[in-house]
């Protein structure tokens, strides 16, 4: 219940979702691609992106944070003195999310 | 530990012409911020040298000021024991509690007492508060029944359990030191605020509440929405009210209840 | 006793400087748990271009992951790995305050169920490696 119309619900949902569900997987994919594969500990051919179940786990994994980030640096920009310029704010941090759904999904489908 | 307290006695014994040692009374500064509003442009800050006790607290040392060196210095205080919540100060850039900050917490460093911050200034340390009593009223902080129960059909029952789902902000003592702490606050003066809305979730927790429709206003962007869960107004609070979960709690709160009426526009709670 | 409110005029106003969030350490602490969502979403944007790379073939694939092994990549990778640690922690620190946990008629401290969470984490973060091992050729 609110006196105003607001959607505020809805972004703060995704944004705890996300919390929930994806963020806390990037921290084992930094180790794995960020240091296993180039520091040579193990060996990929890349083979297990052709599967549809972990496509449709990297779409969650890749897109939520995107939602997230979107939301925090949102309010982050905003508690940084950005409040004037809102509406730019909101168009590039959640459009940005937007457009990266699409591309993530394009890429997955590709792959 | 000896030399440094051999030396400092040293440095406050004198001999009188009779060659008896005597001790001076160690002090500390109060560096306190002054306002003559109509006078003074801008606020300017009055260094004060206050005797210094073990047992004193910041809101004594402006007492022995007001009334041994400086009549005109004006704060507020009342209960000097940390439930009325009137002496609510800057103290070296903490919202404290004037009648709760030990001086010897500080010694022999020198405290600066300011004005709660977030607030516009009336006259030295005192603030004005109209914003957040304004903001009080709004979320309607009193049992609001869809029908009064007849005083004849006896009282309201609350189990244990019920109490302790709003017990904790029922604590808060309206001293505004979580406005203090609040960057939200600072940066947007519309902002409802951590403990207007910790008290109107307080209500809305109550089990012989059914006002939850009235204080709609917690809903509000500038509501429980501009809140980013910094949390120092929980870790100032003296009480414990802890209103960064309680303005937590509402948003999951509101979010169910806002994802309910979308999908299912017919049924309301 | 309504309506007596101060004379707006003579009232002092201070203002919030923008560098507010330097000036305490909670202050800077907070930011940074807001600003770790960036580097977690760039992170994840190079591991799409990385898994984007399968498209162009091979050798491509080989060839990005080769480039992660230079020490600009590793050492952004060791930040973001940092910032996406900090980001968990304070993640469930903050769901133990949302969401107390109830066992009978007693709350379970704050601090153990921000413990089960992490340990929970860890399994889980444990599942993917192990996943990872087992399909990845």
């Amino acid at each position: 219940m609110t006196t105003e119309k607001t959607t505020e619900p809805l972004w703060w949902a995704l944004f705890s979702v996300v919390g929930v569900a994806a963020e806390n997987k990037v921290p084992i994919h930094i180790i794995l691609v960020g240091f296993a594969l180039p520091l040579g500990w193990i060996t990929d051919t890349g083979a297990l992106y052709r599967y549809g179940w972990v496509k449709v786990y990297l779409f969650v994994l890749i897109v939520l944070p995107l939602y997230h980030w979107a939301h925090r640096f949102y309010f982050a920009l905003n508690d940084m003195g950005l409040k004037p310029m809102n509406k730019t704010l909101a168009v590039l941090c959640y459009g940005g999310a937007i457009i990266g759904t699409a591309v993530t999904a394009w890429i997955l489908l590709k792959v | 530990m000896g030399f440094w307290v051999s030396s400092s006695i040293s440095k406050l014994a004198t001999r009188n012409r009779y060659h008896e040692v005597t001790m001076a009374e160690p002090t500390i500064t109060l560096n306190v911020t002054r306002y003559r509003p109509g006078q003074d442009r801008a606020p300017t800050t009055q260094a004060y040298a206050v005797p210094y006790k073990e047992d004193w607290v910041v809101l004594d040392a402006l007492n022995h000021i007001k009334d041994q060196i400086d009549g005109t210095l004006s704060y507020r205080w009342s209960c000097r024991m940390g439930v009325c919540g009137s002496c609510g100060m800057m103290v070296n850039g903490t919202p404290k509690l004037t009648c709760a900050a030990f001086l010897r917490d500080y010694y022999p460093g020198e405290i600066r007492v300011e004005p709660l911050i977030n607030f516009p200034i009336i006259r030295d340390l005192v603030i004005d508060m109209s914003d957040f009593l304004d903001k009080l009223k709004s979320v309607k902080p009193w049992i609001i029944r869809k029908e009064e129960k007849p005083v004849a059909r006896g009282e309201y029952l609350q189990t244990p359990a019920e109490l302790e789902a709003f017990h904790q902000f029922t604590q808060c003592i309206n001293c505004m030191l979580c406005y203090a702490a609040c960057p939200v606050y600072g940066l947007e003066p519309k902002f409802l605020g951590p403990a207007a809305i910790a008290l109107g979730y307080r209500y809305n927790m109550d089990s012989r509440d059914q006002g939850k429709e009235q204080r709609a206003v917690i809903g509000n962007h500038d509501g429980i929405w501009d809140c980013t869960f910094v949390g120092e107004c929980s870790v100032v609070c003296p009480k414990d009210v802890d209103p960064a979960a309680a303005i937590q709690r509402s948003k999951v709160d509101t979010t169910k209840n806002w994802f309910q009426s979308i999908l299912m526009p017919w049924g309301q709670r | 006793m309504t309506g007596i409110r101060p004379d707006p005029s003579k009232l002092y106003n201070r203002k919030m400087p923008a560098t507010w969030w330097l000036q305490k350490k909670s202050y800077f602490l907070f930011m940074l748990r807001e600003l770790s969502s960036v580097f977690i979403a760039l992170f994840l944007l190079v591991y799409l271009y990385q898994i984007y790379q399968l498209t162009q073939g091979p050798e491509a694939y080989a060839a990005f992951t080769r480039r992660l092994s230079s020490p600009g990549w590793i050492f952004f990778n060791l930040i973001a790995f940092l910032f996406a640690v900090y980001h968990s922690v304070t993640w469930f620190q903050s769901t133990a305050v949302v969401l107390p946990v109830r066992l009978g008629e007693r709350l379970v401290p704050r601090q153990i169920v921000t413990a089960l969470h992490i340990g929970f984490w860890i399994v889980v973060s444990l599942g993917v490696l192990i996943l990872f091992l087992a399909l990845k050729d």
